[in-house]
């Protein structure tokens, strides 16, 4: 029983370091080397990285490319058109179908533009040690 | 016979505001709570008060075992007022239907079209530079995110993010959102407690976001820069719900909020008020047919005893 929960929760785990590894890959935008994805993982070892980036590749999700003495990594997307459509569709829906979307961010107005870049300068500020 | 409805719309209105004084998980859950309350108790005491007009129709008195002379004499109720009610009561039996064949339908469209993303572990992302980013309830749930959203947050904001849209699948705010929903579509009063539960939906998740990364702050970044840099990327502009974004960042910059139990002992006293005064209503409303029924049975009796 305590070795089923135990599964359990590791599984969960690893499914979530698999979308923070594939996370890090989109925002380098260009094939990265597996230590650059680890620095961008924090808190991940080595090795986890490689196998992750493995299984990835064998989902088809990650492309893997020999250049020099290792390998770098770089995201497919290969129905990138069809799915940007369909999430602009769901995102320009305003009814029913946006409200059921637990959305990061809403709309801003200017003036909460405004408001927001005076928070995060504020925040810059007073943080002890700096821009990190 | 009118207190249910007085009760249950002190509830709607001292609801949302002594939920924004409750850290955001416990103000969710409180303000959910409050907000079946709230709409049961309205339309039931809607239906009660319906009843004894309804009673009194000859077709529906045939049927009954009541006197319908005894049931109009007695009624405490104007016959108008008692019709309008049984008007309201259809209106929220037929809107309640739309809107949650609406929702469920939008859902499940929501859903069909993210099951067709490839996804590493939960994560799906969507090659397109507009930023974007959200979960969607499934089986297990998504969360979407284009890839320009991903290049302009660094890399301790994007686990912000991660664990900001994983919190909305953990705890199901979809069926948060859904239920407020329909409590404000039941009760109109209750438009504002779902405004103000929606956002302690967001906040939720924000606090769990900033548990997850040990790093309040960070999180008031990631939305700050995720908001600023996706309202200059010149979305179409959706539903006008500008607002919530700055109060979210202030909220995480600021100290959590402490917990309230005179907040939380609020909730719970106008809870237990709309139900024992709905229990009274339905009590008064069975005596009135309970004396309408002995009426009949008395006219009956003398009746066959001639």
């Amino acid at each position: 029983m305590a070795e089923r929960n135990d599964r359990g929760t590791r599984r969960r785990a690893r499914g979530e370091l698999e979308g923070e590894v594939l996370a890090a890959l989109w925002a380098a935008g260009g094939p990265v080397a597996a230590a650059a994805v680890q620095e961008s993982v924090p808190g991940t070892a080595y090795t986890t990285v490689l196998t992750i980036l493995t299984r990835l590749c064998e989902k088809g999700l990650v492309t893997r490319r020999r250049e020099g003495r290792g390998h770098v990594y770089a995201p497919v997307d290969d129905r990138a058109g069809v799915v940007a459509a369909g999430m602009h569709s769901l995102l320009d829906d305003g009814g029913d179908r946006g409200a059921v979307l637990a959305r990061f961010v809403s709309e801003l107005s200017a003036e909460d533009e405004h408001l927001l870049e005076r928070l995060l300068q504020d925040e810059q500020r007073h943080r002890p040690s700096g821009p990190a | 016979m009118y207190l249910p409805l007085l009760v249950s719309a002190v509830l709607a209105v001292v609801a949302p505001w002594a939920g924004r004084r409750m850290p955001p998980h416990a103000g969710a859950w409180a303000m959910t709570c409050a907000a079946v309350v709230a709409a049961g108790t309205w339309v039931a005491e809607l239906a009660m008060l319906a009843f004894t007009a309804v009673g009194q129709l000859p077709l529906v008195a045939a049927q009954g075992p009541w006197s319908a002379r005894v049931l109009a004499a007695e009624d405490p109720v104007d016959r108008e007022f008692a019709a309008g009610c049984a008007g309201a009561v259809l209106v929220v039996v037929v809107s309640v239907t739309v809107a949650s064949w609406r929702r469920g339908r939008a859902l499940v469209g929501a859903w069909r079209e993210c099951r067709e993303l490839a996804a590493g572990g939960d994560l799906a992302v969507v090659d397109d530079p507009v930023p974007a980013a959200f979960a969607v309830l499934g089986l297990p749930g998504r969360v979407v995110v284009s890839s320009g959203m991903l290049r302009v947050l660094d890399a301790g904001e994007r686990r912000a993010l991660l664990a900001h849209e994983r919190a909305h699948l953990r705890h199901r705010h979809h069926l948060f959102s859904l239920i407020l929903h329909l409590a404000a579509v039941v009760d109109p009063l209750l438009r504002p407690l779902e405004r103000a539960g929606a956002f302690a939906v967001e906040r939720w998740a924000d606090e769990e976001a900033g548990a997850v990364v040990a790093d309040r702050p960070l999180v008031a970044r990631a939305i700050a820069r995720a908001a600023l840099v996706s309202s200059r990327a010149g979305k179409a502009a959706l539903a006008a719900t500008g607002g919530p974004v700055p109060q979210r960042v202030r909220a995480l910059l600021a100290p959590p909020i402490p917990r309230r139990d005179a907040a939380a002992a609020a909730f719970g006293a106008l809870m237990v008020a709309c139900c024992v005064s709905l229990a009274i209503t339905a009590h008064d409303t069975e005596r009135l047919f309970e004396a309408a029924i002995h009426a009949r049975a008395v006219a009956t009796a003398q009746g066959g005893a001639r």
